[in-house]
C-alpha cells in the first residue's frame, strides 16, 4: 500500500494510524525559520469516530488506508447483516455488520441509496442521504384542521425511527426527514 | 482545478497594500542611504542548513550537478560586502522546498539587509523602526530565548537534561518519533507549540541570545556561563517575522559550522550540500564587521492587513501558481 509523506498531508486524506483507518481533518505546517518543521494534524478515527491530534516531524510518513466511499442500494437484512449492492451495474453485494450500520439502521429503506465506506473491501460505516422519505406507521390520531397550532407528537416511521411531527400528521402519510438532525421537514405529496 | 482557479487569492485592495509596502521599504532605505542590490535567484550552490531544503534546478545543457533556487540571498550579499559594497539591501524571491501552510509558501518575498559596522542591538533598533513605522505599532521589547522558554514552557532550556526535555516533548511526540530529533529539534518543538503563540501579543518582541547550537551564521559569546548567539528574531502576534545576526566573519569557524551541518544532515538521512567555496573565499578575503537580517515581506503584509493566511496576501500562492 502507498504511503503519504508530511508534505502530501491534506484534509480528506485516509491514512492508517495505530492500525486504525483515519481521515485527516486538518493539517497545520509549523516551522521556525531556522528550525525543525512539524505537521500538527487532526484526524478522525473511522473505527471509533474519535478525533485525534497528532504531531509529525517533517519527512515522516503514514501508510495510506484502503478506504473508499461508494454509493450502494440497501437490499435487506437477515438480522445479522445488512446487505448493500453496488449501483454501478456490477450487482456486487456487501454485508454490513451492526457496528458498521450503527445509527443509520433507523433510516434504512429498501431500494434507497446510501454511502457505504469500505475499509479493506468490507463496510466500515453507512451514511444515509441528508433527507429520507418514510411512511408513518404509528402515531396518535390526527387532529385535522389544527394546522395553525404549534405542538407536536411522536410518530413511528416504517424503519422504526421515531420523530416529532405536527399534530395533523396521520398514519400512512409519507414524511421527509432530515437524517442529520432527525427532524421532520415536511409531508411528501402522495402520488 | 476549478473554474475560478485563475483568479488571485489576494484581494485587489491587498495587492495595492503590497505595492505600497514595497514603496515604503525602498523609501526607508533610500533615506538611510542603504544601496539596493540584486543577486542571483538561481545559484551554483545551496545552503547546508539542516532544516532548510532548497529546490534544485538544471540550467546546464546535458548531465551536470544541480544548481539551486536560493533559499536566501545571504551568501551572494556577503560576497558583495566583502567586495566593499557597504550597507546593502535586497528584496528577493526565495525558495524553500516543502514549506507550505497558513504561514508558508515555497516561494516568498524576503527583505534582506546588511549594515556595515552595526551590532545586533543597532540593527534591532533599525528593524523596529522599519516594522513599527509601517504597522504603526509600539517599539518592540526584547526577551532572551532562555527567559522566553522559562516563562512560557516553565523550564530552563540551558540546564534541562536531554532526558527531561524528551519527557516534556512526549505531549506532542511518541518516544520513537523523538529519537533522532536531538536537543535543538526538541527545543524547536517547544518553541513552535508552547512559546511562539504567546510572543508579541501585547507589543512586538525580539527574542535574543539563542543557544549557541542554534547560531547558524551569528557570532557567539558567553552569557551567564552559557555560550549564546548574537541572533534575534522578531515576533508580532505569534508570527515570526525576521531572523538577524551580528555576523560571523571568521572563515575557519564558518567552515567548521558548514561541516557540522553536513554531518547532521547525514545523520538525518539527508544528502550533503556542497559548501560554497566562493563564500568562504570572500570571508577569507575579509567580511567587514556587520549585522544582517532577513524579514518575510509576505508576513509583514499579513500583519498590515490582518490576514490569517499567507494566501490572502499573495496574488497566486503555490496552489494557483
Amino acid at each position: 500500500m502507498a504511503s503519504y509523506s508530511t508534505n502530501e498531508f491534506r484534509s480528506g486524506l485516509k491514512v492508517l494510524l495505530d492500525g486504525d483507518p483515519c481521515i485527516m481533518l486538518e493539517n497545520e505546517f509549523v516551522k521556525p525559520g531556522k528550525g525543525q518543521a512539524f505537521n500538527r494534524v487532526k484526524l478522525r478515527n473511522l473505527m471509533t469516530n474519535r478525533v485525534w491530534e497528532r504531531t509529525f516531524k517533517s519527512g515522516e510518513s503514514l501508510e495510506a488506508a484502503d478506504v473508499v466511499e461508494l454509493e450502494m442500494e440497501y437490499l435487506y437484512s437477515d438480522g445479522e447483516f445488512w446487505y448493500f449492492m453496488m449501483t454501478d451495474g456490477s450487482f456486487e453485494q456487501y454485508p454490513a455488520s451492526e457496528k458498521a450500520v450503527g445509527d443509520t439502521v433507523k433510516w434504512l429503506k429498501e431500494q434507497d441509496k446510501y454511502t457505504v465506506t469500505l475499509y479493506n473491501d468490507a463496510p466500515l460505516s453507512v451514511t444515509p442521504p441528508n433527507f429520507v422519505e418514510l411512511e408513518v406507521v404509528d402515531t396518535d390520531p390526527g387532529m385535522k384542521g389544527d394546522t395553525a397550532q404549534g405542538g407536536s407528537k411522536p410518530a413511528t416511521l416504517s424503519t422504526g425511527a421515531v420523530v416529532n411531527v405536527p399534530l395533523f400528521i396521520t398514519i400512512g402519510e409519507v414524511l421527509k426527514v432530515d437524517t442529520r438532525t432527525g427532524e421532520y421537514v415536511s409531508r411528501v405529496k402522495s402520488s | 482545478m476549478s473554474a475560478s482557479d485563475w483568479q488571485p487569492t489576494a484581494s485587489l485592495e491587498t495587492l495595492k497594500s503590497r505595492a505600497r509596502q514595497l514603496q515604503y521599504v525602498r523609501g526607508f532605505f533610500a533615506r538611510r542611504q542603504v544601496m539596493e542590490v540584486e543577486t542571483p535567484v538561481l545559484g551554483r550552490f545551496g545552503v547546508t542548513d539542516v532544516n532548510l531544503d532548497g529546490i534544485p534546478a538544471f540550467p546546464d545543457a546535458g548531465p551536470s550537478p544541480s544548481w539551486w533556487l536560493q533559499t536566501s540571498p545571504e551568501y551572494h550579499m556577503k560576497r558583495l560586502l566583502a567586495a566593499g559594497a557597504g550597507s546593502i539591501y535586497q528584496v528577493a524571491r526565495v525558495f524553500r522546498k516543502g514549506e507550505r501552510g497558513r504561514r508558508h509558501n515555497p516561494e516568498f518575498s524576503m527583505l534582506e539587509w546588511y549594515r556595515e559596522g552595526f551590532t545586533d542591538q543597532q540593527l534591532m533598533a533599525e528593524v523596529g523602526d522599519l516594522v513599527c513605522q509601517w504597522l504603526e505599532c509600539p517599539e518592540p521589547d526584547q526577551l532572551p530565548y532562555r527567559e522566553a522558554v522559562r516563562r512560557y514552557a516553565g523550564f530552563d532550556p540551558m540546564t534541562i537534561t536531554d532526558h527531561d526535555l524528551g519527557r516534556y516533548c512526549q505531549r506532542w511526540l511518541e518516544p520513537e518519533q523523538l529519537a533522532g530529533l536531538g536537543r535543538d529539534g526538541c527545543l524547536d518543538l517547544v518553541m513552535s507549540f508552547r512559546v511562539e503563540p504567546e510572543l508579541g501579543r501585547k507589543r512586538p518582541v525580539f527574542i535574543t541570545r539563542y543557544p549557541a547550537s542554534q547560531a547558524a551564521l551569528a557570532r557567539v559569546s558567553p552569557d551567564d556561563g552559557y555560550p549564546v548567539a548574537h541572533r534575534f528574531e522578531l515576533y508580532i502576534n505569534g508570527l515570526e517575522l525576521c531572523n538577524g545576526y551580528w555576523e560571523l566573519t571568521d572563515a575557519e569557524e564558518q567552515k567548521r559550522r558548514f561541516e557540522a551541518d553536513n554531518r547532521q544532515r547525514r545523520a538525518n538521512g539527508k544528502a550533503d550540500m556542497p559548501v560554497d567555496g566562493r563564500l568562504l573565499a570572500a570571508l577569507e578575503a575579509g567580511l567587514p564587521a556587520c549585522s544582517g537580517v532577513a524579514l518575510g515581506l509576505d508576513r509583514l503584509l499579513m500583519l498590515k492587513v490582518g490576514a490569517g493566511s499567507i494566501d490572502e496576501v499573495l496574488a497566486f500562492p503555490a496552489d494557483r501558481a
